[in-house]
């Protein structure tokens, strides 16, 4: 019933035919508006959580599920297909190129001779970028990619 | 605070397992939930509860002093709080197919493959 | 660093097939090259392990008890080979006989994730981190096995994803409660640690849960009964590999956490785990008895086997431990087998049921044949690899006296050759009749065969052929074969070496 309207409101939107006037329509138009303002600012709180993680409460499991949360609260207020544009990478692609990102962090000990996942660093300026963070952008990004999978799969139903 | 906890755990893992042996499929996915926080409690319970002090070197010093708070119950439940998650999220997935394709919650008609 | 490469290369093999999607001719070459390279790989960590002792690497660089500790001794590494072996085999069979939609929808990642959650439980020197794995195993197959959504798939899928939630809960309870009494999880230090506390009332409890938790996992006696509600559901690429690995992840976690933290006990657990190993056999091979349909008669059969495997645990001597381990190379091999040639008779006439089947001895003698190896294997008839894994437990069990799971083994023995030859006779033999009866009693899914010709069709009995030739093999070299099982099985009862690995990483 109610996904039903959903995908209606999308196309509503999406054709810029007038908004019928039931009331969840237009508690969509104050949604659709807000989430306008909302995306960018979820967004880079999510970035915000995941650069905090290191040292403070954080990360990238935090950030990933904030950021996903933002594009479903997008997906409901104009529809999953929507969403899907606005992402333009598929969540299988956020997956795979999150757990990438995550084993190369994980290969770069290997490499210099240290045992899987040993935390290496360089200094750039005043920022210490090491494979720890490499590591939680893919651990954002695979969380980003899954919890999107499950509930765009779910929405298109 | 251990003894109020100890109740929690026990009636979580009560009625979760309560939940299970209900014929209804959603409540069954309940009480697999219930079940799961159960035993994340426990971890949690059992790495000692430390009120105030994290397990922070202070300046200075080579080691924390004691008593501080176990960390690694809670990385345990973290994890396994995601693992959890992830699990739920598939199982309600597959129920919902399964609602979908057979039309019924109830488990007693659900019995087709079993011999 | 080799301990690293079982994880990392079906993680990389899964990682590029996500990439490549769509193109599911990439996504079959890198099924079979990710599975050819993991083979490799395992065998490259059993010549070092065989060489120089069990091999150790720590995750991070994070000392020994609080890190992650990758440990392989001589079992885990055996373990592995067999998992890749089952890996490549499933693969190749795959390529002819896994349905296009099924492909589509990423069953060889999938395939490749639940290989590194095997690998991954094998390797592990953490409690928890076994948990893991457990999980991310668990993960891939309840996918694979709902993969399709077929009503009988979605209702086996039910069953298996809630007993086996079920048991992740105790296991979960059972760290839980062992971190509170020993305060570390890595497993060689919780031995250490555990031994002044060995009979407190505390370790006996953690001992059941887990006994219970790794006992729903390996699916023996009163704990397997999402066994045959779901094993038969989803096509056989998944299937046999499901026989293969799965149930044997819960026996070896058997087998390291009651010979590595809880050795002996004054012999109540083993005692126990003798009864549970008479009972899980006799029930499995009575329940095949019943069936009349090709893979839930092999799906009783493997609880039926589970039961030999824990019989070498539960004798507590180092020639039991190394019959079940024989046992376990002999059986992952030939139950997978069974499953494939199964797949392969579905192929030729569409069904499953005995009833249908007929006739393939005259038309498909070679098929015949690689039924016959598994199935003479499986009941223990020599030269095949089923004989000296069988002669082994029963020598075992006479030494240590313990006359009657010595009967019950060579009763349970007959009794699987019985249900061997009844599929012989009904699949193989008896000719097929033209108008088979109206309809299955169970509407059970045909599964379109992929649509490919010539050299690809073949791989499937390719595949099903290498691992008969494995079979014989193992049981014309039995002797080498038993001195791996031998070694692995003293490194078992003598945990000391598996402790000192891990030691080495100390701060």
């Amino acid at each position: 019933m109610r996904r039903g309207r959903i995908e209606h409101s999308s196309d509503v939107h999406e054709r810029g035919a007038p908004v019928p006037s039931s009331e969840w329509e237009r508690a969509s138009m104050i949604l659709g508006v807000a989430v306008r303002a909302l995306l960018p600012l979820l967004l880079l709180f999510s970035i915000f959580l995941l650069l905090r993680g290191h040292h403070a409460p954080g990360g990238g499991f935090v950030g990933g599920l904030v950021a996903a949360a933002a594009v479903a609260l997008y997906a409901l207020a104009y529809g999953a297909t929507a969403a899907q544009q606005l992402l333009r990478l598929s969540p299988r692609g956020l997956i795979a190129a999150g757990l990438m990102t995550a084993l190369a962090s994980g290969l770069v000990g290997p490499l210099m001779g240290a045992p899987f996942l040993t935390g290496r660093w360089v200094k750039v300026g005043h920022l210490e970028l090491g494979t720890p963070l490499l590591f939680d952008v893919g651990v954002y990004l695979v969380v980003i990619g899954v919890t999107l999978w499950i509930i765009l799969t779910l929405a298109e139903e | 605070m251990e003894l109020l906890l100890a109740v929690v755990i026990g009636s979580l893992y009560a009625t979760g397992l309560y939940m299970l042996l209900r014929r209804s499929v959603v409540k069954l996915i309940i009480g697999l939930g219930l079940l799961s926080n159960g035993s994340n409690l426990l971890i949690f319970t059992m790495g000692r509860l430390v009120r105030g002090r994290p397990p922070i070197v202070p300046e200075g010093e080579s080691s924390v002093p004691p008593p501080f708070a176990d960390p690694l119950p809670q990385a345990l439940i973290l994890t396994a709080i995601v693992i959890s998650f992830g699990v739920l999220a598939f199982a309600l997935v597959l129920i919902h197919r399964a609602y979908q394709k057979v039309g019924t919650d109830d488990l007693d008609d659900l019995k087709t493959t079993d011999t | 660093m080799q301990l690293i490469f079982p994880i990392a290369i079906p993680l990389a093999t899964a990682i590029l097939g996500l990439f490549a999607w769509r193109w599911r001719t990439v996504q079959r070459g890198l099924g079979v090259a990710g599975a050819v390279a993991l083979l490799i790989a395992a065998l490259e960590l059993l010549k070092s392990v065989w060489q120089q002792g069990p091999q150790a690497t720590w995750i991070g660089n994070w000392p020994a008890p609080f890190g992650i500790t990758l440990i392989a001794d001589l079992l885990s590494a055996i373990m592995v080979v067999l998992a890749a072996v089952i890996g490549l085999a499933v693969a190749l069979y795959a390529l002819a006989h896994i349905d296009p939609a099924r492909e589509a929808f990423g069953y060889y990642p999938l395939l490749h994730i639940l290989l590194m959650g095997v690998c991954g439980a094998f390797l592990t020197g953490d409690l928890f981190n076994l948990y893991v794995w457990f999980e991310v195993m668990l993960m891939a197959s309840f996918v694979l096995l709902a993969l399709g959504g077929e009503r009988a798939q979605l209702e086996g899928a039910i069953k298996y994803v809630t007993l086996n939630l079920m048991a992740s809960a105790f296991f979960l309870t059972a760290v839980g409660l062992l971190y509170g009494v020993v305060g570390t999880l890595n497993m060689a230090d919780v031995a250490l640690k555990i031994r002044p506390l060995a009979s407190s009332g505390i370790t006996r409890s953690i001992a059941f849960l887990l006994l219970t938790a790794f006992g729903i996992k390996a699916a023996i006696f009163p704990l397997f009964f999402w066994l045959p509600a779901s094993y038969h559901t989803p096509p056989v690429a998944v299937s046999a590999v499901f026989a293969g690995l799965l149930t044997k992840v819960g026996v070896y976690a058997l087998l390291r956490v009651f010979t590595l933290i809880f050795p002996d006990d004054g012999r109540t657990i083993p005692t126990v785990i003798l009864a549970l190993s008479a009972f899980t056999m006799l029930t499995g091979v009575l329940g095949a008895v019943a069936q009349g349909e090709f893979r839930r008669i092999l799906s009783f059969h493997i609880i039926s086997q589970i039961g030999y495997m824990i019989l070498g645990l539960g004798l507590f001597t180092t020639a039991g431990l190394a019959g079940s381990i024989f046992y376990i190379i002999h059986h992952i091999i030939v139950k997978t087998n069974l499953f494939l040639v199964s797949g392969l008779a579905h192929a030729v006439h569409g069904s499953f049921d005995l009833s249908r089947l007929g006739g393939l001895y005259r038309t498909h003698p070679g098929l015949a044949v690689l039924f016959l190896i598994p199935a003479l294997s499986l009941a223990g008839l020599p030269p095949l690899s089923g004989f000296f894994a069988k002669l082994l437990l029963v020598r075992a069990g006479l030494h240590a006296e313990q006359w009657g799971i010595v009967a019950v083994a060579l009763g349970v023995s007959l009794l699987t050759l019985l249900s061997m030859m009844k599929i012989w006779a009904e699949v193989f033999w008896k000719p097929k009749e033209d108008d088979p009866p109206a309809e299955d009693s169970l509407a059970l899914p045909v599964f379109p065969v992929a649509e490919c010709t010539g050299m690809m069709s073949r791989l499937g009995f390719w595949s099903s052929a290498g691992l008969a030739i494995l079979t014989v093999m193992i049981g014309l070299g039995a002797d080498l074969v038993l001195a791996f099982a031998e070694a692995a099985a003293e490194q078992l009862r003598n945990p000391d070496l598996y402790i000192s690995t891990m030691q080495r990483g100390r701060p």
